[in-house]
């Protein structure tokens, strides 16, 4: 069957003026145990790529800049 | 990526532990310290630093076995009653018996336990006989201290990599572990003397109600794959339809949670308000009582915490809002649900397989000792139960010291080359194809079936139809699509989790009796029938690769249990005031 990409909302966001990861850091895309952050090739800041979050917080509890919010995953609220 | 250029890693290791979470970080830890010059290595698929249950801490042992509390003996009853006697007693004992050295191990480590005004520890009753519940309420830097641990005992930790198959060699022993990089699909081949497997709950079986495939009880990362790996090598599976199934809250499907509000006054309450449950503690009896209230007219079901003092109440949010599961506040914000003035709305979870909290999984002896020589299993996979985070690390020490005492022995394993060509194989095919079907998509089928027809009250001809639709999804594993390595990650979790299914659903086919309350709960077959089912049921591989179960008679109790005591978890409903209308 052929594929499509679709739009979804995640729970996660980054505070761009926070975020470091441009100096070298890496810590929230270390320690989520779902693997799903990831730096942004392109203007060097965290960021969530894949809704599979288990709101378990030490993306943001880690973060040394105060740069990451977890939310409740719409589908919870 | 493509499936033509696979790059494989080669280790060898003494001790090789996979899972590093909760049981296999203290496996690791032990193996060294019973053989400081064992070469140890820790595999996770996540990050040993934040990986697993215990990810963000823990709010408490709710199984400690402490001196002047309670004892070996009352432990082991207790645990054998609440499991309606399908208990081995020797393993129970074993971990009981190591109970009070493994806390004051952690003490040691730094991890906080609650302490009394005279220092002692604070143990609180919530068991429905005795008294085993040790708050942490500062626990939240468990993770740091075990890894720190790791790094000082020079444990080789190998983060990032999934293990995908176990490896035997030709007599049936272990031999080690074949596994991918979940960023880069790098494969690697760890050869190993000894293993022992702690890869966590099988916490993505059933679906949330909310939908959301990662809103599980589990730590999403652990969706079965030990428990799918064990089934492969050979090794039997104990009990696995004795299903795991929770009372949480309702959405957000997190612990409510009774250990840490009982004592403090908070309870299980129906829409009225009125107690339901004699006691709180987690049992397939609780549970079928549970289920029977939230169905009936004086449901649903709700944690009742408003008539408390405001004192008491911040206390509770203090604990519950930062510790196990921190985003817990921000649910009940979003909600406007203020525990002062409203109730907390409750629901089941979705099955699992989780000896934690009921008591199937990987079997083993007191040794950690699979079926399968030289392979340990420990934690939330392996069968001992209601075992929860301190028998995690009390059967992980003794997995680890006996993987140590078992590789001290043995050479290696010789290893089967065209088993790992194959299954390199079989993990890169998802990256191989443009059309097919997506994992997610194939993960929510597999999961909404198995609520559709698994989830108790249990009847044989769903079971059936479960079984008919399952096997048409094995066909469409032959079309999963990868597009990264992301992406294969969770291709081969929906491996692992169809496996799963079906174990669910022929274990509960097998097992034609009612037993565990809720649990194993089949309507027509709704008497508990000691004559013909007080023993275990195995589930193993037969040589055609199919599943297969037979039954294995329960070792000589070391404490017998009276009828009468055997009958106290069956009265846990309140009479008879909040009778269901
Ligand atoms: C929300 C919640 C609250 C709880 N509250 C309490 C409590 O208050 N008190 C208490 O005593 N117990 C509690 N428990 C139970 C307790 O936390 C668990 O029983 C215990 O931590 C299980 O340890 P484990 O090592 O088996 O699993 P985990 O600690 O989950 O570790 C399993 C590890 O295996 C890894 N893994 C999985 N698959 C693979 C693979 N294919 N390859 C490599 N690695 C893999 C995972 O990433 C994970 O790190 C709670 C559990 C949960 C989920
Ligand atoms: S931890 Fe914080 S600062 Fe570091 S990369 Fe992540 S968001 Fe940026
Ligand atoms: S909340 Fe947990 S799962 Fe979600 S992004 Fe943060 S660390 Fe990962």
């Amino acid at each position: 069957m052929p594929l499509v990409q679709q739009t979804t909302s995640v729970p996660v966001s980054v505070d761009k003026d926070k975020c470091i990861a441009a100096k070298g850091c890496t810590v929230c895309v270390d320690v989520c145990p779902l693997d799903v952050l990831a730096i942004n090739g392109v203007d060097g800041v965290a960021y969530m790529r894949y809704d599979e979050c288990w709101y378990c917080m030490p993306c943001e509890t880690d973060c040394p800049t105060g740069a990451v919010t977890v939310s409740i995953p719409y589908l919870l609220r | 990526m493509s499936g033509s250029t696979a790059v494989t890693h080669v280790v060898e290791t003494d001790v090789l532990v996979i899972g590093g979470g909760t049981a296999g970080p203290m496996a690791a830890i032990k193996a060294k310290e019973r053989q400081p010059d064992l070469r140890v290595v820790l595999m996770e698929k996540a990050n040993v630093k934040r990986s697993g249950a215990i990810s963000m801490g823990m709010d408490g042992l709710n199984n400690a076995v402490i001196p002047g509390h309670s004892t070996p003996e009352q432990y082991v009853r207790e645990i054998t009653i609440a499991n309606d006697g399908i208990v081995d007693q020797g393993p129970v004992m074993a971990y009981a018996n190591r109970s009070f050295e493994m806390i004051q191990y952690l003490d040691g480590l730094g991890v906080k336990f609650a302490r009394g005004p005279t220092g002692d520890y604070d143990v609180r009753k919530v068991h429905h006989m005795g008294t085993y519940v040790l708050p942490m309420p500062e626990g939240h830097n468990v993770k740091k201290l075990l890894y720190r641990t790791l790094r000082r005992l020079r444990v080789n930790i190998i983060n990032r990599y999934m293990a995908t198959r176990l490896l035997t060699a030709q007599e049936g022993r272990i031999a080690g572990v074949i596994g991918i990089n979940t960023r880069t699909s790098e494969f690697v081949v760890i050869r190993a003397k000894a293993v022992v497997l702690a890869c966590g709950a099988a916490g993505r079986l059933g679906l949330p109600a909310s939908g959301y495939l990662f809103g599980t009880y589990e730590n999403p990362t652990n969706c079965g794959d030990g428990h799918a790996m064990a089934f492969h090598a050979g090794a039997a599976l104990a009990n696995l339809e004795c299903f795991q199934i929770n009372p949480l809250i309702k959405d957000y499907n997190g612990p409510a949670c009774a250990y840490v509000t009982g004592p403090l006054g908070g309870y299980t309450a129906n829409a009225r308000g009125s107690r339901f449950l004699e006691c709180d503690y987690w049992s397939g009896q609780m549970m079928l009582e549970f289920h029977r209230e939230l169905e009936s007219g004086a449901g649903p079901v709700f944690l009742k915490l408003d008539h408390l003092a405001e004192e008491t109440i911040s206390t509770v949010e203090t604990i519950l809002h930062t510790n196990e599961r921190p985003s817990r506040g921000r649910f009940h914000t979003g909600r406007g649900t203020n525990y002062r003035t409203h109730m907390v709305e409750m629901h089941v979870s979705e099955i699992g397989f989780c000896s934690g909290h009921s008591a199937s999984g990987v079997f083993v002896d007191e040794h950690a000792r699979t079926t399968v020589p030289g392979l340990h299993a420990a934690g939330d996979l392996a069968n001992v139960p209601h075992n929860y985070m301190l028998g995690a690390f009390v059967n992980g020490a003794f997995g680890g010291e006996s993987a140590a005492d078992f590789s001290a022995d043995v050479g290696f394993g010789v290893l089967d080359r065209d088993f790992i060509r194959h299954e390199q194989e079989r993990v890169l095919a998802a990256t191989t194809r443009t059309d097919g079907v997506s994992p997610r998509e194939v993960e929510y089928k597999i999961r909404r079936l198995v609520n559709d027809y698994l989830q108790p009250p249990k009847v044989t001809r769903k079971m059936e139809l479960a079984l008919d639709r399952l096997s048409e999804i094995r066909d469409d594993l032959e079309h999963l699509v990868a597009g990264d390595s992301h992406e294969l990650m969770r291709a081969l979790e929906v491996h692992s989790i169809l496996d799963c299914a079906e174990m669910a659903a022929r274990a509960s086919l097998f097992r034609t009796e009612s037993r565990w309350g809720l649990y194993h709960h089949r309507v027509d077959h709704p008497e508990t029938d000691n004559d013909a089912w007080f023993c275990h049921s195995l589930m193993e591989k037969a040589s055609d690769g199919s599943m297969v179960s037979r039954k294995q008679p329960i070792a000589p109790y070391l404490f017998a249990v009276a009828d009468a005591e055997r009958q106290s978890f069956r009265n846990v409903r309140v009479r008879p005031a909040a009778q269901g209308d």
